[in-house]
């Protein structure tokens, strides 16, 4: 009862908390100070047409890196608790092998679903994505390899060695900010190029491409651990 | 036209995601459905935000032919919360693969979903 009455009040004290939100709430008319500088000085500052990865990878991408690296830490933390044990051998046998179609299917879609992932982080600066949804991509393709091949083993090794590099890399992107243009992780270490071209907005895409590699190796090992641990 | 703002909308079905899940977080016993409450809730605050960085009749920051830089700063949304949902977006993402991956372990070890298993480290 006391315990009801208590999530009750847990409850109304959040509601409370956003009511005045909600009820006083006017949309925005026109964009904050910030907001307005990142509009107004990102295209010219970055050479990026996308605002929000000028955003995410270099006017706020020291939080990026935290934030990659909290990711780092929950795949590391999956990887501890759900080890892998020697026993359980029967297991495999047991499974029954996926259906045709989506064997088939996997079989057509994946090198697609990858090619497509490398297209959304390569092109993150120009589009809407970026280095994590390329990462999410890949991660996908990867899932739909363990539905249609269940047996299928895993390039640890591969992984964990794209894992490293491309983490190890993305910090030294950064120190050559420090070293050749304003600050750690400034993109203006090369040139900014053509606005709006491929290659353009000084290491963006290099930094993205780099998160996307991170990113979609990273949730790959997850859900092989998830996979291995039932 | 009922003169309410469509963001409104948005926000408030983010303040009802976020009271369901705090609700599913505190009364369910099955831990798959207290890590369901999260997600609701990590939803919730997300379109919360998104809401919020909405400018009346703004779109998409993304500066080229359709949004020409002279006119960005009147036409766009603001950026800063959307970039700040896709770092919480991921933040969600690994929190919620460490709670599952606790629900295998507990499952592995009390053969059970029911946090009443785990009453010895109850307070």
């Amino acid at each position: 009862m006391i315990k009801r009455m208590l999530i009750m009040l847990t409850l109304l004290l959040t509601a409370a908390i956003f009511a005045r939100l909600v009820l006083n709430y006017g949309e925005h008319q026109e964009l904050g100070k910030l907001g307005a500088h990142y509009a107004s000085q990102g295209p010219a500052e970055l050479g990026a047409p996308n605002l929000v990865t000028a955003v995410v990878v270099t006017y706020r991408g020291l939080d990026t890196l935290g934030e990659v690296t909290v990711l780092f830490i929950s795949a590391a933390g999956v990887g501890v608790m759900l080890r892998r044990r020697k026993q359980v051998p029967d297991d495999n046998e047991a499974r029954k092998p996926s259906s045709e179609i989506v064997v088939t299917a996997a079989q057509l879609l994946l090198p697609m679903i990858f090619l497509f992932g490398i297209y959304v982080f390569v092109n993150g600066h120009l589009s809407p994505g970026g280095g994590f949804q390329g990462g999410a991509i890949i991660a996908a393709g990867s899932l739909l390899l363990l539905l249609a091949l269940p047996q299928a083993e895993m390039r640890h090794r591969l992984i964990s060695i794209t894992e490293s590099l491309s983490g190890f890399s993305y910090v030294v992107v950064g120190l050559l900010g420090v070293i050749l243009a304003g600050g750690f992780l400034d993109n203006r270490i090369m040139s900014l190029g053509t606005y709006g071209s491929l290659f353009s907005a000084g290491a963006i895409p290099i930094i993205y491409t780099l998160i996307g590699l991170k990113v979609g190796s990273e949730l790959s090992a997850v859900l092989d651990r998830f996979r291995q641990s039932d | 036209m009922t003169g309410l703002p469509l963001s409104l909308f948005a926000l408030a079905t983010g303040l009802a995601l976020i009271l369901i899940g705090l609700f599913g977080m505190l009364t369910r016993k099955n831990i798959i459905r207290m890590i369901i409450g999260f997600s609701l809730m990590d939803t919730g605050v997300h379109l919360v935000m998104v809401a919020i960085g909405y400018v009346t009749g703004g779109t998409a920051p993304i500066i080229d032919d359709a949004v020409p830089a002279a006119e960005a700063v009147a036409r766009v949304v603001d950026p800063v919360p959307s970039a700040l949902v896709l770092t919480a977006i991921v933040i969600g993402l690994g929190v919620t693969a460490v709670m599952l991956a606790f629900a295998i372990r507990l499952y592995q070890a009390k053969k059970t979903l029911s946090i009443d298993a785990c009453s010895e480290s109850k307070w």
